[in-house]
């Protein structure tokens, strides 16, 4: 069963004059129990689609269900039934770990103690915390906080809006183990995150770019269907060996990553001469190099 | 139920935590009441003035000395020539000057009249006008005691006056109403829209929104906490005002207090209105201060009195809310009536509360955009 189902939806900002189109015709869906992830770059349109879809935005046109119910029409059932993590840290400052989460359980008619099992692996990381204000934690537990407040009530959909931006490797590590429990528990989450290699770690991922969904596929297939060789050049000065690489006849598209640069080649005959003192290897392609390509695709 | 008192417990966690914004809440009246009280006063007392006098005999000794002895004057500077006067009026020593004409005692005693002249400092016309009345009514007060003691006049006429309500012509009478009407306005007009704004702010709001509580819900909740700090507001003021100031409540106290909850409720219903038109703490201030405190100010009749405006405003000065809450103080704790008197005044603000509430719950927004 469709858990989430997103049909052409499309959302403007702004006035006639200066429209900026943050979603054009975004359709995808969810399947029950998976885990999925909206990967997209800073001003993709990745909070507009969740607040759609979180009932807090009404789109300009297309239809959306969660679990099924409209998202205009039944908005107030979708609000009893899903969770929901803004982006931004969104509890209350002045008010204790153990209030904030008390307080979230009774405004979803609930109490911390029902649905305990469901954040405990969380929640107990926190607890030696219990006493202390929310704004005098650190990132990675205010993120844990937050994630506890918007589980306490058992939602059947889960809605996290880049729940791991600003946030040490380690906790965004251990953030990605409890999503996997999470789902093991059979709640749906649909995840959105500017770290391409946070994709890998999805069930299945939607790629997107200035409102367009570039592709919808199980993170595998993003790669496979890459079907070009990458060359990893680095040198003594990355800065100018970018300049020259970039100007050699059948290299489609280069750009720094990590410590090296990307050569996505044209086909597998291409040759490339290259002066001493640069090292060359041939490497596999991540969902990074397939996104790349397809900003560049999709902006051809 | 459950939700409602958890939401509440959690608004006064956010009161309570935030000391100094309370010390500001419940310390505001009492700062007011006081600096107006002692420190901001229209009673004109201990002025400086000169006497100019040209006759030097013993009348116009005795009047001086009158004059001198007053609490309304004092500082007496001696003047010798017209041009004097100008001076010390330029130099700002003196508010008026008293100048007395030569043969002032032999005018009075075979003329039976003779003048004086008051030249007052009218840059302030207020202050001129009272200074011009202290010193005719000494100035009368002083021909007939001395004068016309014995002699029976055959006919003549006295006007007496009496001050109804407030015979001492305390300041007081006048700016208690106005300071209650203004602090539980700021109160509950600009905390109210403040304390909804702020959870737009800090995004509480969206995951308040994707949740199944009642917009009515947050809106009430939202509003009893100020309601309990501005009846600890009314009662302290009250206290100052009886006990500090003695002003006594003439009237039924329990009225007093019912009509100050009512008008309350209309400053909270209004800054609910407020905080639904607002997405930023400094939009919300900024409305409450120039859309509400300064008409407060201006249009209720405690500072200016609205009877002395031209028409158009005194139309515009109806749909102030402090302007019917005040009439109702003075009526109530001044002059003592009860509430057939004023049913008026409570009716519009019944009818402001309903409006006001109805359109804050309308305009609750049920997304973010």
């Amino acid at each position: 069963m469709e858990k989430i189902q997103v049909n052409g939806i499309v959302k403007t900002y702004g006035s006639k004059q200066k429209k900026l189109t943050a979603l054009d015709h975004v359709s995808f869906t969810v399947k029950e129990g998976e885990l999925f992830g909206l990967i997209g770059p800073d001003g993709a349109g990745k909070t507009s689609l969740f607040r759609i879809l979180t009932t807090l935005l009404l789109a300009d046109s297309g239809t959306a269900t969660v679990n099924g119910m409209d998202v205009v029409k039944e908005y107030k059932a979708i609000r009893k039934q899903v969770g929901y993590m803004p982006g931004r840290f969104s509890l209350y400052p002045d008010l204790t770990v153990k209030e904030n989460l008390a307080f979230f359980a009774t405004i979803f008619q609930t109490d911390v103690n029902e649905n305990y099992s469901l954040i405990k692996d969380i929640y107990e990381q926190i607890a030696p915390f219990e006493n202390r204000r929310a704004d005098k934690l650190s990132g990675g537990m205010k993120q844990k906080l937050a994630l506890s407040c918007a589980l306490i009530h058992k939602p059947t959909v889960l809605f996290l809006d880049e729940p791991t931006t600003g946030v040490d490797a380690v906790s965004r590590k251990e953030f990605w183990e409890m999503l996997k429990g999470l789902k093991q528990q059979g709640i749906t989450i649909l995840v959105s995150t500017p770290y391409m290699d946070e994709a890998a770690l999805c069930d299945r991922v939607a790629l997107i770019q200035d409102g367009h969904i570039m592709q919808v596929n199980t993170p595998a297939d993003v790669i496979n269907g890459f079907g070009k060789k990458i060359l990893a050049v680095k040198s003594s000065d990355m800065l100018s060996l970018l300049q020259l690489v970039k100007q050699m006849p059948g290299v489609l598209d280069a750009y720094p990553f990590g410590e090296y640069h990307h050569l996505v080649l044209a086909d597998e005959q291409v040759k490339l001469d290259f002066p001493g003192e640069v090292t060359v290897k041939e490497t596999a392609p991540d969902i990074e190099d397939c996104f790349m390509l397809l900003m560049k695709n999709h902006a051809a | 139920m459950k939700q409602f008192r958890s939401f509440i417990r959690k608004e006064f966690y956010h009161i309570l935590r935030d000391r100094r914004t309370l010390f500001i809440l419940l310390g505001m009246p009492v700062i007011q009441i006081i600096i107006f009280g002692f420190a901001l006063t229209n009673e004109v007392t201990n002025s400086k003035y000169a006497v100019l006098d040209n006759a030097k005999d013993i009348v116009s000794q005795k009047l001086i000395q009158r004059i001198e002895a007053s609490q309304y004057f004092e500082g007496a500077t001696r003047l010798y020539s017209y041009d004097d006067i100008a001076k010390a009026f330029r130099k700002g020593a003196i508010k008026i000057a008293i100048v007395i004409p030569p043969h002032f005692a032999e005018d009075l005693g075979q003329l039976h009249t003779a003048q004086v002249q008051l030249v007052a400092d009218a840059s302030d016309p207020n202050v001129a006008n009272t200074l011009v009345n202290y010193a005719s009514a000494i100035i009368n007060d002083f021909q007939q005691n001395e004068f016309n003691k014995d002699q029976q006049l055959p006919y003549r006429i006295l006007a007496e006056q009496r001050m109804l309500y407030n015979p001492q012509l305390k300041g007081a009478y006048n700016f208690v109403p106005g300071v209650m009407a203004m602090v539980l306005l700021l109160v509950c007009t600009m905390m109210t829209a403040i304390t909804i704004v702020k959870e737009k702010e800090t995004g509480t709001m969206e995951i308040m929104l994707v949740s199944p509580l009642q917009p009515l819900l947050i809106v009430v909740a939202k509003a009893v906490p100020y309601l309990l700090l501005s009846i600890i507001n009314i009662i302290s003021i009250l206290l100052l005002s009886v006990y500090v100031l003695e002003v006594p409540v003439q009237g039924n106290l329990f009225l007093l207090i019912g009509e100050s909850i009512l008008f309350t409720l209309v400053s909270l219903s209004l800054g609910l209105l407020i905080s639904a038109g607002s997405n930023s703490q400094q939009t919300a201030m900024f409305i409450s201060l120039i859309g509400m405190f300064l008409p407060t100010v201006m249009f209720s009749g405690f500072m200016f009195p609205v009877e002395n405006m031209p028409k158009p405003m005194q139309v515009i000065s109806n749909i102030v809310p402090a302007k019917w809450y005040y009439t109702v103080v003075k009526s109530v704790m001044i002059k003592g009536v009860g509430f057939k008197a004023i049913w008026k005044e409570t009716l519009v603000l019944t009818a402001m509360l309903f409006f006001f509430l109805g359109m804050a719950i309308r305009n609750f927004k049920i997304r973010l955009a």
